[in-house]
């Protein structure tokens, strides 16, 4: 389902976040600036998916968490719905919840244990509508379970009978009891079976199909993102290296990391993954958060980086296509695929 | 040859939706299970059911008082004969009636001054783990110099201004041990708190108040019935000791703790007025350790987070 | 002559619920030098297996069948023996590198306590050893980064470490139990490249276990694929992916989402939860998520093979197979003659016909 061209129900503009870690003694106080989230921005239409790819350390994980204030934001802004997230206070914010909801990683560990699963479900139910009659909460907790893919019976059971795509489902219920029209899903499937990631996102894409969400669906694996995202947003320590639209992306990304992540992922297919293998060129590791390379972040991994590369940032710029790329060579490159 | 039929793979919606739910099986429910397969604290809790039952029932059905002087059997033995099991004291009182009623007044004070202990520290800790920061900081700085407060002094203090009440002896232990039961929940919240299933409530717009009560104090239950388990013994003790002092139950009650304190004295002449009460004493001490014990082991980690 | 052989294995667990098979007869074999993936979902039984070769198996697990490694039966010796074979002529690599690494001590200490434990060298010459071992797992500068920490370590350089901890004693046989499941894709595609160049430069064998299909599709040589407790299909990696037989295996590479193919079709997920294996179903296993299930799947599938290793426990005829193995009312040693028999792929639910069956 292609985005309209209405306008967008969120929009980011130059989200940063920073953790301070401290060390040393009373005397020698060192402080320490982990530049998680370092200005990203991006609009998300009604209806649309954008996929946010990245390692770890590439902060997508902690983007999330900041444009919902989970956590507090150092820099940027958030609009909901023309309404700027980033200013209000507690109260004002725990009431947009309504509206904006998370599905966390680890199916298990983010259900309360000692909860059976119609509560969870229900929670959000309970603190938003006090006032609700009982059986309604239950009929709604009951149809929520259906519409997940969830036996109704199983309303009174704990988090550990249930497995762990089944504990997924009870996560995605409870995001969606309240009918939100943001949801983000912070890397749903990663912690499950193959077998069973591909229910989820089959699940995720007819909901969001549904119900009409908005979606944000973060990942760290390409092929897992293509399935159901619009437009593709590529992270790498803290930064977007390239929002594209999914067509163009697979076909031809514009950014080298992206290129690279492509030839990364693992195909069922030995003599696929042979070639693939004789074509990828990433090599070294992530650089420590505590030493980002000047100039382009990515530079000293790139085979394509000229002098520029060292010294400039490059800005994260619209190209002819519509897609963005923060890439000084982005016009004379051509990694397709 | 004959057509093979396809089995058919029911729609599980179709058949179970008309089916009723099905019961679940809480954390809870586990560990009870495990807890009465550990035999130490099943054996140790019909003991301590045949003591409670006995200190409460059984003074109602013998034939004298706590206070009840026989002047015709002063300090004797045990023997049947006499009707005194346990034998009497100086002053000719049965030791068996006096250990019953005693283990009335000890096993309540440690189980009131615990609830006292209880009811202040998982609400202090748990509100000073979660708020953090300076509230956290201010919170446990009260602790930390009540706990530098010595202990027998403050006691002293209250039973001279007060008199030596019992109830005052519920609230002066249960005043002092509520800083432990504090600094562990607040611990436990500390690691609770960070969960991800207590961000998934902030996510869903869950209030404080309830993510206190709903998510942080259920998950906390485990380690703190332990370490109530735990801290009745520690109470009794403690009467004990004040008793020892002079300082506990005042006649004509008595408590385990001043059973022992007077039968100390006699101990050369009439040792059964120290060994009865004792034994009792240490029989319950020993049963609330392997309980306490066995619910550290039935609360397996493995489920607790 | 196979570097490991293993028949009726059975692995049990003794739980509160009652007696659990992790485990329910595999055969398996490796040969020097092969790489041999095991793939399965959680609960496949898929590690349990390992354990129970290496005598790792938890308190309530108890383990039956025989294991022939270079000749002697690993389920027959005793915990001491066992201890001389692991690490030394078996070394296993786990999925989570921060756990099984000491975080207290070096890499050095740890690395140096291995080589000088089983391999009887000075101190000074399984330092060099260990050094080596780092600089054939690409870490750089391992003179100076073997005296860290594994926090200073990032997540691939971890399990490179123990890679490298594993190749100290250069054992006839490496287990990795999901090595690269814990890790990014641009890791796991080095760790991947890493194994194969090691097993081009060694003699080793290799089991890899993973419930990730795609991640062995480059390096394995045979894969197993498990499903509660057995091998529901063997064959050679090209098999495995160019011609699978059994709906599972095509159930299972049906559902990875590919960069290579079109991607508005939807996902083929295999419907249903993985088993429990204390509830699973008469007959198949795997009949109760099986979009071709038919009626005599309520029986015990017999064991269809074309000879070499390529084995499927399905009622639907394999070409060119006969059933090596029957429990159900089929006899073993019939062969089919492939003008008889449709491509099961191509065969649609309803439409199975067998020569032989009355």
């Amino acid at each position: 389902m292609t985005a309209s061209a209405a306008k967008p129900v969120l929009r980011v503009q130059d989200l940063a976040v920073t953790f301070t870690s401290v060390s040393g003694g009373v005397f020698s106080r060192k402080e320490r600036q982990l530049r998680a989230v370092d200005g990203i921005s991006f609009d998300l239409r009604p209806g649309e998916t954008l996929g946010v790819v990245g390692e770890s350390g590439s902060g997508k994980s902690t983007l999330a968490r900041a444009i919902l204030g989970l956590i507090p934001a150092n820099r940027g802004r958030v609009q909901w719905m023309g309404e700027d997230l980033t200013g209000l206070d507690e109260e004002q914010l725990r009431q947009k919840r309504k509206q904006l909801q998370i599905v966390f990683q680890d199916p298990v560990a983010s259900l309360n244990p000692r909860m059976t699963a119609g509560d969870i479900i229900a929670e959000p139910l309970w603190t938003f509508y006090p006032n609700m009659e009982r059986l309604q909460v239950e009929e709604r907790t009951r149809g929520m379970m259906k519409m997940v893919g969830l036996l109704p019976n199983q309303i009174n059971r704990y988090p550990h009978e249930f497995s762990g795509g089944q504990c997924q489902r009870i996560g995605i219920a409870r995001a969606l009891v309240l009918n939100p029209r943001l949801l983000i899903c912070d890397e749903p499937v990663s912690a499950l079976d193959v077998s069973i990631q591909a229910q989820i996102i089959n699940l995720m894409k007819s909901l969001q199909r549904k119900l009409g969400l908005a979606l944000i669906f973060i990942a760290h694996d390409l092929s897992v993102v293509r399935y159901i995202s619009d437009r593709v947003m590529v992270m790498y320590m803290g930064q977007a290296m390239e929002v594209s639209c999914k067509t163009s992306l697979y076909r031809r990304p514009l950014h080298p990391y992206s290129n690279a992540l492509m030839k990364s992922v693992a195909v069922p297919d030995p003599r696929l993954a042979r070639r693939l293998r004789q074509e990828s060129w990433l090599t070294g590791d992530m650089p420590s958060p505590y030493q980002r390379p000047k100039g382009c972040i990515f530079h000293n991994r790139c085979p394509f980086k000229i002098k520029r590369c060292e010294a400039d940032v490059p800005a994260l710029r619209r190209m002819e296509s519509g897609d963005w790329v923060a890439c000084h060579r982005a016009e004379d490159l051509d990694l397709s695929i | 040859m004959s057509e093979k039929t396809a089995l058919s793979v029911d729609d599980p919606f179709a058949a179970a939706l008309a089916m009723e739910d099905v019961p679940g099986r809480s954390l809870w429910a586990d560990a009870w299970h495990r807890l009465l397969k550990n035999r130490a604290a099943v054996h140790s809790g019909a003991i301590m059911g045949v003591v409670v039952l006995s200190v409460v029932f059984g003074p109602m059905l013998l034939p004298w008082e706590a206070d009840f002087t026989d002047w015709d059997h002063t300090s004797t033995p045990p023997s049947l004969a006499t009707g005194h099991w346990f034998g009497t004291d100086a002053v000719g009182r049965d030791i068996l009636v006096r250990t019953l009623a005693g283990g009335r007044i000890s096993l309540l004070v440690g189980l009131v001054a615990t609830l006292v202990s209880l009811a202040i520290g998982v609400t202090y800790g748990a509100v000073a783990g979660y708020y953090g920061g300076m509230t956290d900081r201010i919170m446990m700085r009260g602790v930390d110099i009540i706990y530098a407060l010595p202990f027998m002094f403050f006691v002293i203090l209250l039973m001279v201004v007060f008199g030596r009440h019992i109830v005052l002896i519920f609230v002066a232990i249960g005043a002092v041990n509520w800083l432990d039961m504090a600094r562990i929940v607040r611990g436990q919240t500390l690691s609770l708190k960070n969960m991800e299933f207590v961000e998934a409530a902030r996510a869903c717009g869950v209030d404080h108040h309830a993510i206190i009560r709903r998510h942080i104090i259920p998950n906390l239950l485990g380690v703190v019935m332990v370490y109530v388990t735990l801290t009745i013994p520690q109470v009794i003790l403690v009467e004990s000791f004040l008793s020892f002092l002079g300082l506990g139950v005042q006649e004509p009650m008595s408590s385990w703790g001043a059973l022992v304190n007077d039968g100390a004295q006699d101990m050369e002449s009439a040792p059964w007025t120290l060994v009865f009460p004792a034994v009792f004493l240490t029989v319950t001490l020993y049963c609330f350790n392997y309980i306490g014990d066995g619910m550290r082991d039935a609360l397996d980690p493995k489920d607790r987070l | 002559m196979a570097l490991l052989d293993v028949t009726g294995l059975e692995v049990r667990f003794d739980t509160p619920e009652g007696v659990v098979k992790a485990v329910n007869g595999m055969d398996l074999s490796v040969a020097a030098g092969e790489t041999l993936a095991i793939v399965g979902e959680s609960g496949s039984g898929k590690s349990q297996l390992v354990m129970a070769l290496l005598g790792l198996l938890a308190e309530n697990g108890s383990a039956s069948g025989s294991a022939l490694f270079r000749g002697q039966d690993l389920m027959q010796m005793t915990p001491r023996e066992l201890n001389g074979i692991r690490g030394k002529h078996i070394a296993m690599i786990f999925q989570d590198p921060m756990t099984s690494l000491n975080p207290y001590l070096t890499i050095e200490k740890q690395m140096v306590e291995v080589a000088m434990h089983h391999q009887g060298l000075a101190r000074d010459e399984a330092r060099a050893h260990a050094v080596e071992m780092l600089r054939a797992v690409r870490i750089p500068d391992p003179e100076e980064r073997i005296r860290q920490y594994p926090h200073e370590y990032s997540g691939g350089m971890r399990q490179r470490v123990m890679i490298a901890i594993g190749l100290l004693c250069e054992p006839d046989l490496l287990i990795a139990d999901e090595p690269t499941t814990a890790l990014d894709v641009t890791v796991q595609a080095q760790i991947t490249e890493l194994v194969g160049e090691l097993r081009q430069q060694r003699q080793m064998a290799i089991i890899l276990i993973t419930h990730d299909m795609a991640a062995v599709a480059e390096i394995s040589d045979r894969i197993i694929v498990m499903y509660a407790g057995e091998a529901v299909e063997t064959g050679s990696v090209e098999d495995i992916f160019y011609r699978p037989h059994h709906p599972y295996t095509r159930g299972l590479l049906a559902s990875v989402p590919r960069l290579d193919r079109v991607s508005d079709e939807e996902l083929q997920a295999i419907p249903g939860n993985p088993p429990n294996l204390q509830d699973l179903p008469s007959g198949c296993r795997f009949r109760d998520r099986c979009s071709q299930a038919m009626e005599e799947c309520l029986q015990r599938p017999p064991l269809w093979t074309t000879g070499g290793g390529r084995t499927s426990r399905c009622f639907l005829p394999m070409e060119g197979g006969y059933i090596a193995a029957a429990e159900g009312p089929n006899e073993p040693g019939e062969p089919v003659e492939t003008a008889e028999v449709r491509d099961a792929s191509a065969a649609g639910p309803g439409d199975k016909r067998r020569e032989g069956a009355a």
